[in-house]
């Protein structure tokens, strides 16, 4: 058992003791994206919001379109972890840090787009209800107030969701180097030995996370849902868009879980330990889940067509065959269509598989944000004001370094931090399951700790 | 004297080691037992198993349901805001606000409860072997009595392979 674990310690730890020259060149190309970013939000903020396409009376642009987007990725992770680990799946034990990074990051990055958004974002902390020579309040009947309290929260309880379970790994990193390392990582494992009473409290208080997190993560995307549906504007006021929102989130970040899992798999070398079994499960999800989205999108479409209404049906319209319909059907196509053909058949759930289908949802789900945020609002109410958006170079530098920002940032944590739970890994430990006949293979990965 | 223990290759001998103890008269509260993973098929594992941390997480939130409605209360009477017609204090959009941070206040309470009774921050007697991290179980008797540490050294050695250590 020990020489398992030593092994186990020795190829998790690998990447943090051992510096390859991807990992330089991951770090310099996808850091140069984020500098062009971060030049490009700068340039934004002395000149003026004017430099993105947006414009009257279409105010919401790929701004906006990106912090959904982001929140939603945003989804993967907590939630599914804290469900997870709620019912004891002993499969998750690989997947769960992977996946809650993928959370605090995205969440980071989705909370600056409003930010960014607000024109002047030094003033960020109007926001924050603190006493002011101002002598005003927020008013907490705005849904970006609304917006502030919730994106707060599920940042703040997600990364203590993901740092508490990191406090053995750097115990293990500190009782396994030396010198200044050493040092460092004894500063962050806060005295941890490991008795029996510590694993106690900590496993408690994981099972506290997780119940507190979950309703959190889903009000989260249904106060997002609410910035929208919210304000009488066709195609967004519905009673169908929190729970279509929230389905839809969950939707998006499977499929960045999965791509995440993949790049980890090959460029970490965790085969051993993110097993062709994990990505079948998880493309099983992502399967139901691509389900459930077409009949969200069925439903609010149905309804909309069949009420007629004719302030909605000029959106309706231009998605269906109208200016925006090359992105609706690309959408269908990556949201739906080729992700129910791949993953439905046994032969093509493969690990290649799901991250192709994991791309085409994660690329989908990025367009349904932007036909949900623009069209409704390109044609709202009086013709006089119907107006079309066309986002400038600033915007997409901005879309692209966010997305450039994830990997950056993921490869960096990755760098520092096991990115699979080494104890979590000790606790379930059971022989590698492609050693083990099928049938057995299917009884230890479900739901009992052999 | 710090502490008196032994170091054991799997969950099975030491639980023969924290058996010899008992025997020997040395209380649970008495034993310590540290590895570098939960071992919940073990008896042992629930040494010093209790905890409040569900009654602190559930008084956290009670916290911060009552902070957060006491803040959106005296905020919205404090600057009159009439918005579409809604009362002042609107309780509708007021419970997205109380929620996160009854929510948050939860989060916070179990988190800081479990950081002051772990014995996390301390700075207390290195009563450690790094030896754990190589998946090593260690048994002991933390800063014993004379009685204690007698029963020690009589207990923890199970096999000849299986030397005594102090701290």
């Amino acid at each position: 058992m020990r020489a398992t674990e030593n092994t186990m310690a020795a190829d998790l730890l690998h990447p943090l003791l051992n510096t390859s020259w991807r990992f330089y060149a991951l770090v310099i190309a996808f850091g140069s994206v984020v500098a062009s970013g971060l030049a490009a939000v700068s340039f934004q903020a002395y000149y003026g919001i004017g430099v993105w396409g947006i414009h009257n009376p279409i105010y919401w642009g790929f701004g906006i379109t990106n912090f959904i987007f982001w929140i939603g990725i945003s989804h993967a992770g907590t939630l599914i972890s804290a469900i997870l680990r709620l019912v004891d799946a002993q499969w998750r034990r690989p997947v769960t840090r992977c996946a809650e990074v993928i959370t605090a990051f995205a969440l980071m990055i989705g909370a600056m787009f409003p930010i960014i958004h607000l024109g002047r974002p030094w003033l960020f902390f109007w926001l924050v209800p603190y006493p002011t020579e101002r002598l005003i309040w927020p008013n907490f009947r705005s849904p970006l107030v609304w917006d502030f309290f919730a994106i707060s929260t599920y940042l703040t309880g997600s990364l203590l969701f993901l740092s508490l379970p990191m406090i053995p790994d750097f115990a293990l990193v500190r009782d396994k180097t030396t010198g200044l390392r050493s040092k460092v990582y004894g500063l962050l494992a806060l005295g941890w030995r490991g008795t029996t009473s510590q694993w106690h409290r900590l496993e408690t208080a994981m099972q506290i996370m997780a119940v507190a997190i979950i309703p959190v993560a889903v009000s989260v995307h249904t106060i997002v849902s609410f910035d929208l549906s919210m304000a009488p504007t066709p195609g967004w006021h519905s009673t169908i868009f929190a729970p279509y929102f929230v389905a839809g989130a969950i939707f998006s970040g499977i499929a960045g879980l999965i791509l995440a899992m993949a790049f980890l798999r090959k460029f970490l070398h965790l085969e051993k330990y993110l097993h062709p079994i994990h990505f079948e499960n998880l493309g099983k999800l992502l399967l139901t889940m691509s389900l459930l989205w077409g009949y969200f999108v069925f439903s609010e479409r149905l309804v909309v067509w069949y009420g007629n209404d004719a302030a909605e049906m000029p959106v309706f319209w231009a998605t269906q065959r109208g200016l925006y319909a090359p992105l609706f059907w690309t959408m269908v196509t990556c949201n739906f269509v080729f992700p129910v053909i791949v993953l439905s058949i046994k032969k093509t759930r493969t690990i290649l598989g799901c991250a192709l289908a994991s791309c085409t949802v994660v690329l989908g789900m990025w367009l349904e944000r932007f036909l949900i945020v623009v069209p409704p609002l390109s044609r709202k109410y009086l013709p006089y004001t119907y107006s079309s958006y066309w986002p400038t170079p600033v915007e997409f530098t901005i879309l692209a370094a966010s997305g450039a920002a994830m990997v950056l940032l993921y490869t960096l944590f990755s760098k520092f931090v096991p990115i699979i739970a080494i104890w979590e890994m000790k606790a379930g430990e059971h022989p590698s399951p492609e050693l083990e006949p099928v049938a057995q293979q299917e009884r230890r990965l479900g739901e009992t700790h052999a | 004297m710090k502490g008196v223990y032994a170091l054991y290759p799997d969950g099975a001998s030491a639980q023969r080691a924290v058996d010899n103890l008992r025997r020997e008269g040395v209380t649970d509260s008495e034993i310590t037992v540290i590895s570098s993973a939960p071992m919940e098929d073990f008896e042992f594992s629930h040494i010093g198993g209790k905890n409040r941390l569900w009654y602190v997480a559930s008084l956290g939130g009670a916290i911060g349901l009552i902070l957060s409605t006491s803040l959106v209360v005296f905020m919205e009477r404090d600057w009159a805001v009439n918005t579409g017609g809604m009362p002042i204090v609107a309780w509708w959009p007021n419970l997205i606000v109380m929620f996160e941070m009854t929510m948050l206040g939860g989060i916070f309470a179990t988190v800081g409860t479990l950081i002051a009774t772990s014995g996390l921050l301390r700075r207390r007697p290195p009563f450690y072997d790094p030896a754990v991290s190589d998946g090593m179980i260690m048994v002991g008797v933390e800063a014993p009595s004379a009685q204690a540490a007698t029963a020690a050294e009589r207990a923890l050695p199970i096999s000849p392979e299986i030397t005594l250590k102090t701290i």
